[in-house]
């Protein structure tokens, strides 16, 4: 296993087999790898997780769970388990029912119609789903006491797999909603009947299935809840990633305004995208801690994160046909889409308008039709995972491509450089209206390829067939939309209020000239301490070390808005855009200040060394500390107008208009960084085994302002890909029993697991975004579809889901042997 | 039961219910936050701990087992200094983004360069191997125990 070689202006790691890239030179602190600041904590052991956070007096909180996939509730006792020595108190779906409002629902009907509580009213829908909360003296007496709990259940059949789901004699789970069906929406862009007229070949494609699985982040959920009588707020210490989501799902339903509620994070044990639905499980802990008076603890186990907490989308792509050239030229596609939500709709139905941010992929096909419909069944409910519903429509295209280059006896790298878009189109106005707004595809995989040694690969391909083993190679291109327009959501809904994105921060100088930046985003290890700390100190010209940003996320410090958080691949456009714009608001004051001080015109001034100076006479200083201190403390004799506050908020706001609801057209995301990745893998054709020989992952996200950092995610999204494709799984019984419900069943890769990386990137500055960033992190799941690309090319057999684990693989060669 | 354990050479006499793992001992009776949870099962490594020299997940082991015994976690590591070197290494090679499963990194890379300062890469990944990471992938951790290695 090593990491090799990214083509960087940085160079740290030193083993690139390439040339570098021509990279202007930078100045400042942008586009260095300079190493996080948060690590020192983290490193001792003095981070602040969720579970760390102790308050006297607190009370330990357990769920007590459905055993059932589908019952009706019809008795609970909590009688034994109060009177247990040490209980403080508990909670059930009826008082839950008779508390608080359903939550707000994000779907048009039928999904409109979900009556979703944080705990089970009346009836249970999925294994593992919360129906009573006992909160005691210590965790141990809490579990205990949850035994104790009686909850009679009358078993109803359940319905696993959606494909089931819609037929006539399927068990329904929302009686209100009339059926399983919950959303349903018809995409169609540009002329498919001349499309498919002028198509040499129709190809067929029956049916492709991705699954189920999440990143398992490895701190599991939680809350530290205080509820403050005398003003009827409640501060809640917890791990979620959305706050803003969490705000305007708790709220309504608790029916108190959003000032009632404190969100407050410091560290985070991993996100990606599994911690923005908590608000079920911390309304149950708001309303215990308002109950019983206590504060509230509650640290979710890893069985019950996997039993409940934000699976993907499963989703089934069927009737696939795809209108090509002989020469591989892709016309267009249609199919029909059939996601699975799981039981209750959390964050669903968006996925049902995220994926067509990248609806046409990397590649140029114009006329493309899809039909989406979302089920519910009797699982966990689905909510984002890294990658968010792109991923799995991205999976989708990239399997065509090489469905179609095997149909047609073509290249599969032929059949992608021919029909990617290419980087003179860049802006690329896609056929739904989404602008594509820089990078150069042909050149990523060609470095790529590179980083494998792809002109060995024949030679390899007869050395391993001399072991035995069946050698395969793979391309996974895709893209990281990010910025999301939440204008998107009114696809779904078309009374929804939501459109565009916002992200604030504020900058401020204090008395002793500490520049202090509080952000109002939830890092779960992307290291915004570091690269917002880049951004600050050049533009204020100063030494890294004096910037101060605040590690998390509070509420009180009013520097948030409605969609704060860390989520989507957007920080290093919306964060950073507003530590920016905050930024030069400060460095406009200082400079204003100065001008009054020095009575000389601000042009006359620059910032420099950590103070402000007149240009021409670098002796008429006036450090960063004596700003501070004359504003904040010695204030008097400053002339009446100086509009002077120190203290710079700023809201970002991506340039968005609402789409055209009627043509389902318009511009859903500002950014598209690109992953483009290449697997090598041998087969052993005896058993299925197999192995990733070699990897290389090439990067684009536009302007790097620290690369260490970017190269980190881009090799965690490829590991996640790698378990996801390989061995993750939330795979259930036809009785809707999880059969992975620990680190036992559900293995992820561990150090051995890996292969060897080699990673590249290239920068390709967005025109749309303050810095010329883009937001990434997410991957795009090319490692998923790189390591289905290999299984084909080294089986000959058409691959046909996301997950393959050795069996399935040997399952494979079966087929390609009759 | 009454015990009476060292942790990073300060002891500690408590009462304990027999039941209780030495994680949550660590943890919740000791303030001693920086070992970590993160499954139920034993798989994931963080919340590692060096008990008498061993190094052992202190979720399989109860509070009541460790009695007599010398404990050191991730905060006794840099007890004299700043960051030891393996801990400054992986700050430099970026070997962490969440930290979660770090201190658990850093007992099992310790417990490994005490048992054999120079191993290949290969060990390195096996010493890991009970450590679970989902934020990097390893690749980086690897290289951050590689470069102190002797």
């Amino acid at each position: 296993m090593r990491a090799a070689g990214a083509v960087d202006v940085a160079g740290h790691a030193s083993e690139t087999t390439l040339a570098p890239e021509k990279v202007e030179v930078q100045k400042g602190w942008g586009g260095q790898s300079v190493p996080r600041r948060e690590d020192k904590r983290l490193l001792r052991g003095e981070g602040v997780f969720v579970d760390d956070v102790k308050r006297h007096g607190m009370g330990y909180l357990h769920f007590v769970r459905s055993p059932y996939a589908h019952a009706h509730i019809t008795r609970v006792d909590v009688s034994a388990a109060e009177a247990l020595e040490g209980v403080y108190g508990t909670l059930t779906g009826e008082e839950v029912a008779a508390l608080t409002e359903p939550f707000f629902q994000i779907s048009s009907a039928p999904g409109s119609q979900l009556k979703d509580y944080a705990l089970a009213v009346g009836k249970v829908r999925y294994v593992g789903e919360p129906v009573v909360a006992v909160v005691a003296e210590t965790r141990e007496l809490a579990r205990d006491a949850s035994e104790l709990v009686e909850v009679e259940y009358d078993p109803l059949p359940a319905v696993v797999d959606a494909r089931r789901a819609l037929e006539p004699d399927a068990p329904v789970l929302h009686e209100e909603a009339g059926g399983n069906l919950m959303w349903q929406g018809l995409y169609s862009w540009g002329d498919l009947d001349a499309a498919f007229a002028e198509a040499d070949r129709v190809i067929e494609i029956p049916e492709l299935h991705f699954h189920r699985f999440n990143s398992t982040p490895l701190e599991c959920d939680g809350a530290l809840v205080e509820y403050n009588r005398g003003v009827g707020q409640w501060t809640i210490h917890c791990n979620n990633q959305f706050p803003g989501f969490a705000a305007i799902m708790m709220g309504p339903a608790m029916r108190v305004g959003l000032d009632k509620l404190r969100f407050v994070t410091q560290d985070i044990g991993g996100g990606f995208g599994n911690k923005i639905t908590s608000h079920p499980q911390l309304v149950v802990c708001c309303l215990l801690a308002r109950k019983l008076n206590r504060p509230i603890q509650w640290t979710e186990w890893r069985t019950d994160f996997h039993l409940s907490m934000s699976h993907c989308n499963e989703r089934w792509f069927r009737d696939t046909q795809v209108a090509v050239k002989e020469d591989g030229t892709l016309l267009g596609f249609r199919t029909k889409t059939l996601d699975d939500a799981g039981a209750w709709l959390r964050y669903e139905p968006l996925g049902g308008v995220i994926w067509a941010q990248v609806t046409p992929g990397m590649y140029r096909w114009r006329h493309i039709e899809v039909e989406f419909t979302q089920v519910v069944t009797n699982k966990a409910p689905a909510s984002p995972n890294r990658g968010y519903s792109r991923m799995q429509h991205l999976w989708f295209t990239e399997r065509v491509i090489d469905i179609v280059a095997h149909e047609l006896g073509l290249d599969p790298v032929e059949v992608r450089k021919r029909n990617y878009i290419r980087a003179d189109e860049m802006p690329y106005e896609t056929p739904n209206g989404c602008v594509y707004d820089s990078g150069d595809y042909a050149r990523m995989l060609d470095l790529a390829l590179e980083l494998v040694d792809y002109g060995s690969i024949p030679q390899r391909r007869a050395e391993a067939r001399a072991r035995g083993k069946l050698l395969g190679v793979g391309i996974g291109s895709t893209l990281d939309s990010g910025t999301n327009n939440f204008g998107q959501s009114r696809l779904i809904n078309p009374d929804l209020q939501f459109s565009g994105n916002n992200e604030v921060a504020t900058v401020k100088l204090d008395i002793f000239g500490e520049i202090v930046v509080t952000l109002g985003t939830t890092p779960q290890g992307q290291g915004h301490e570091t690269t917002a700390a880049q951004v600050v100190a050049d533009i204020l010209h100063c030494p890294l070390e004096d910037v101060h940003v605040r590690a998390g996320h509070d509420s009180y410090w009013n520097s948030h808005a409605g969609f704060s958080g860390t989520y989507a691949s957007q920080f290093a456009v919306t964060g950073l855009g507003a530590v920016k714009g905050a930024t030069e608001m400060l460095a406009a004051e200082i400079k204003k200040l100065a001008a009054a001080v020095f009575q000389c015109p601000e042009e006359a001034l620059e910032l420099a060394d950590g103070g402000v100076r007149i240009k021409d006479n670098p002796d008429a200083f006036l450090p960063f500390m004596a700003c501070g201190a004359i504003v904040n403390a010695n204030n008097a004799g400053l002339p009446e107008d100086l509009d002077v506050s120190l203290n710079c908020r700023y809201v970002y706001r991506p340039p968005f208009q609402l789409p055209d609801l009627e043509r389902k057209y318009g511009n859903l995301t500002l950014t598209y960084a690109v992953q483009i990745h290449v697997a090598v893998i041998e087969i052993d054709p005896d058993t299925g085994y197999y192995e990733i020989v070699d990897y290389a992952a090439v990067d684009e996200c536009g302007k790097r302002i620290n690369p260490q950092i970017i190269e980190g995610q881009v090799m965690g999204a490829t590991a996640q890909a790698i378990g996801a494709a390989m061995w993750e799984a939330y795979e259930y019984d036809e009785d809707g029993n999880l059969l992975t419900p620990n680190f036992y069943d559900y293995h992820v890769p561990h150090a051995l697991d890996m292969p060897p990386l080699h990673t590249a990137a290239i920068e390709c500055p967005s025109p749309f975004t303050p810095l010329g960033t883009k937001g990434m992190g997410e991957g795009g799941g090319a490692g998923i579809h790189a390591i289905c690309a290999a299984l084909q090319d080294a089986t000959g057999v058409v691959v046909t889901d996301s997950h393959n684990p050795y069996q399935r693989v040997w399952r494979l060669l079966q087929e390609g042997a009759r | 039961m009454q015990i009476r354990v060292t942790v990073n050479g300060t002891t500690y006499e408590r009462d304990v219910e027999p039941r209780k793992l030495l994680i949550h001992f660590l943890r919740d009776d000791l303030d001693l936050t920086g070992s970590h949870i993160g499954c139920d099962t034993g798989n994931c490594g963080a919340c590692s701990v060096i008990v008498d020299g061993v190094l052992l997940k202190s979720c399989m082991l109860l509070a009541v087992q460790a009695d007599g015994a010398n404990v050191e976690t991730v905060e006794g590591l840099a007890a004299d200094e700043e960051l030891t070197p393996l801990q400054r290494s992986f700050n430099e090679h970026h070997a962490l983004q969440c930290g979660y499963c770090t201190p658990g990194m850093l007992m099992s890379a310790t417990a490994l360069l005490r048992e054999n300062p120079s191993p290949s890469e290969a060990e390195i990944e096996k010493a890991l191997q009970g450590n679970i990471c989902r934020c990097t992938g390893y690749w980086n951790i690897v290289e951050a125990v590689k470069a102190v290695t002797r």
